[in-house]
């Protein structure tokens, strides 16, 4: 299965990749929080993924445990807020079981969305249902770690769309944390905005790993 | 139409503010490199640090409860942002002079994130780090779950009676145990008339009825208790104290500290009258009023409005709330 993985240096082109993309997702996360929120999540996670940017540009790592906990780092420390500390935890803690790997494989996406959900529930005390980026990502971690086996392309493909059947589920749930929670019913409708930064991070992953199969193959 | 801010660029709203502070200080703060940290210039070996902190756009909280027998410092985020670790850390940094550092904060979410993941940071260079989190609004949870509440005004109180303590102690479970004890005798509440808006976006934090008001309302138009037909003055605070005299509760014999709190745009002749009714409650109860405070201390922006805080008053506490003062936003003799 080794083959179908990335190395270091394509799993850090790909997450520069998603930093671009994400960058480029500003005014669509930004609309999506102006409906529920303060309107300010888009410009939080353009300059967190600008500063990821910035810190995997031109360097090299020696895991992708290092890698993945450079991300988080990067986002903690320039996002600020709960969206910070929760994106951050996300790829800190998703890192901390892989660094001794030196391949992105689905067994290691699995390891990262099961250690990452697992950090950020310990953080945040969000439960599935409460209207954030956990019911994006509960699901996806929950099909990566049954997809462990699969070639990387085709696992991420099928863990982004169930992130975004998890977004897609927000829409009907009552914000019950973060500032969300004062809305009550005028939450029903729209998606957690935070559920979709979950999903576009994977939909860019599986688009930068469907393109690098598609050259290999 | 947007609120008429007197601001210059919406993205420079809080570096600007905090160079109008250090301005206005003289030299006695200083900014911490490129985080928005702001830390005593001169800070006495072999005590306590006090680090308080939160979101930009509730000014003065909490920069400019930094001073003597106040805070050391204050690590501040974006507006109704919590700060990031990094600028948690790097205040916490500056302020362990060997003897670590109290956390103090307003109980929300992002808070509690950023400040305990820089409590951990600390932890791993060896610096000790305890936290107090203020949930003095009582109209934000029920009793039985105090620690869900929000921490509003009552910041003001505790802070005062933190910084005295952290100035004269150099242990860290003192601190600690004085400034929860302080917390735990304070409650608030606020009102909501009108809603402030956001420097970026202009838009207002909630919809509010031009002839209704929302009680228990919080900081970043969180929803309060109840939404009325406009009150006047003395039934609105009647409703206001009942529900914070019943909560600790407060008895007959009590001596409290008041604070009548503006919520951003209320006027000090609308505060005056409403601490008259205050003193008139607290003097039918047999409640004592040790000292009132009034005017403009925790606020969302231009939000109208106001808040009551009550804080009881032991030997203890009265000793270190008692300790002259000098703050830019709050001065003791």
């Amino acid at each position: 299965m080794e083959t179908t993985g990335l190395d270091l240096e394509a799993t850090r082109a790909m997450l520069v990749r998603v930093a671009e993309r994400m960058e480029e997702s500003k005014d669509h996360l930004s609309e999506l929080d102006r409906a529920i929120g303060d309107g300010d999540h888009g410009i939080g996670m353009a300059r967190g993924f600008e500063a990821v940017r910035l810190a995997l540009e031109g360097k090299s790592f020696d895991s992708v445990g290092s890698l993945l906990q450079a991300v988080g780092t990067a986002l903690m420390m320039s996002i600020g807020g709960a969206a910070g500390a929760i994106f951050g935890t996300l790829f800190r803690g998703g890192g901390a079981g892989l660094r001794d790997e030196r391949a992105f494989t689905s067994r290691a996406l699995g390891r990262m969305l099961s250690d990452g959900l697992a950090a950020v529930t310990a953080r945040g005390g969000a439960k599935p249902g409460d209207k954030t980026m956990i019911d994006a990502l509960a699901p996806a971690a929950a099909r990566a770690q049954a997809l462990a086996d699969a070639p990387l392309a085709e696992a991420l493909a099928a863990v982004a769309d169930e992130a975004r059947l998890g977004m897609e589920r927000t829409k009907q749930m009552l914000a019950a944390t973060g500032k969300a929670k004062t809305l009550g019913e005028r939450a029903l409708g729209h998606a957690d905005p935070g559920a979709e930064s979950t999903h576009l991070i994977l939909r860019y992953m599986a688009e930068f790993a469907a393109s690098a199969a598609g050259r290999r193959a | 139409m947007a609120h008429k801010k007197i601001i210059n660029d919406p993205k420079r709203v809080v570096p600007e503010l905090i160079e109008g502070l250090l301005a206005a200080w003289g030299g006695r703060v200083r900014k911490i490199g490129d985080v928005n940290a702001l830390v005593k210039a001169e800070l006495p070996k072999g005590k306590v640090g006090l680090l308080i902190g939160g979101g930009s756009g509730h000014e003065p909280l909490f920069h400019a409860f930094i001073g003597k027998n106040m805070a050391d410092g204050a690590a501040c985020g974006n507006i109704f942002a919590a700060p990031s670790p990094d600028t948690v850390l790097a205040a916490t940094r500056a302020l362990n002079g060997g003897k670590g550092v109290l956390f103090l904060y307003g109980n929300y979410a992002g808070d509690n994130m950023n400040f305990d993941i820089a409590a951990e940071m600390a932890a791993e260079e060896g610096i000790r780090v305890k936290t107090v989190r203020v949930w003095d609004d009582v109209a934000s949870a029920p009793l039985p779950k105090i620690q869900e509440r929000r921490g509003i005004a009552g910041d003001v109180f505790v802070i005062k009676v933190a910084g005295g303590v952290c100035a004269t102690t150099s242990d860290l479970d003192e601190a600690y145990r004085v400034t929860a004890r302080a917390r735990d005798a304070t409650r608030s509440m606020g009102v909501a008339v009108a809603a402030g808006s956001i420097p970026e976006t202009g838009a207002p934090t909630f919809e509010l009825p031009a002839d209704e008001i929302e009680i228990g309302m919080g900081l970043h138009g969180e929803p309060g208790v109840s939404r009325e037909k406009m009150l006047a003055a003395d039934p609105l605070v009647d409703k206001m104290m009942e529900r914070i005299l019943a909560d600790l509760p407060f008895r007959k014999g009590d001596e409290v500290c008041a604070l009548v709190n503006d919520l951003g745009s209320t006027t000090m002749m609308e505060l005056l009258i409403v601490n008259r009714r205050v003193h008139q409650v607290l003097a039918a109860k047999g409640i004592r009023v040790h000292d009132t405070v009034i005017g403009s201390f925790c606020t969302c922006q231009e939000m109208a409005g106001f808040s009551i805080t009550l804080m009881k008053l032991d030997a203890e506490l009265k000793r270190y709330y008692d300790m002259p003062a000098d703050s830019l936003a709050f001065r003791k003799v």
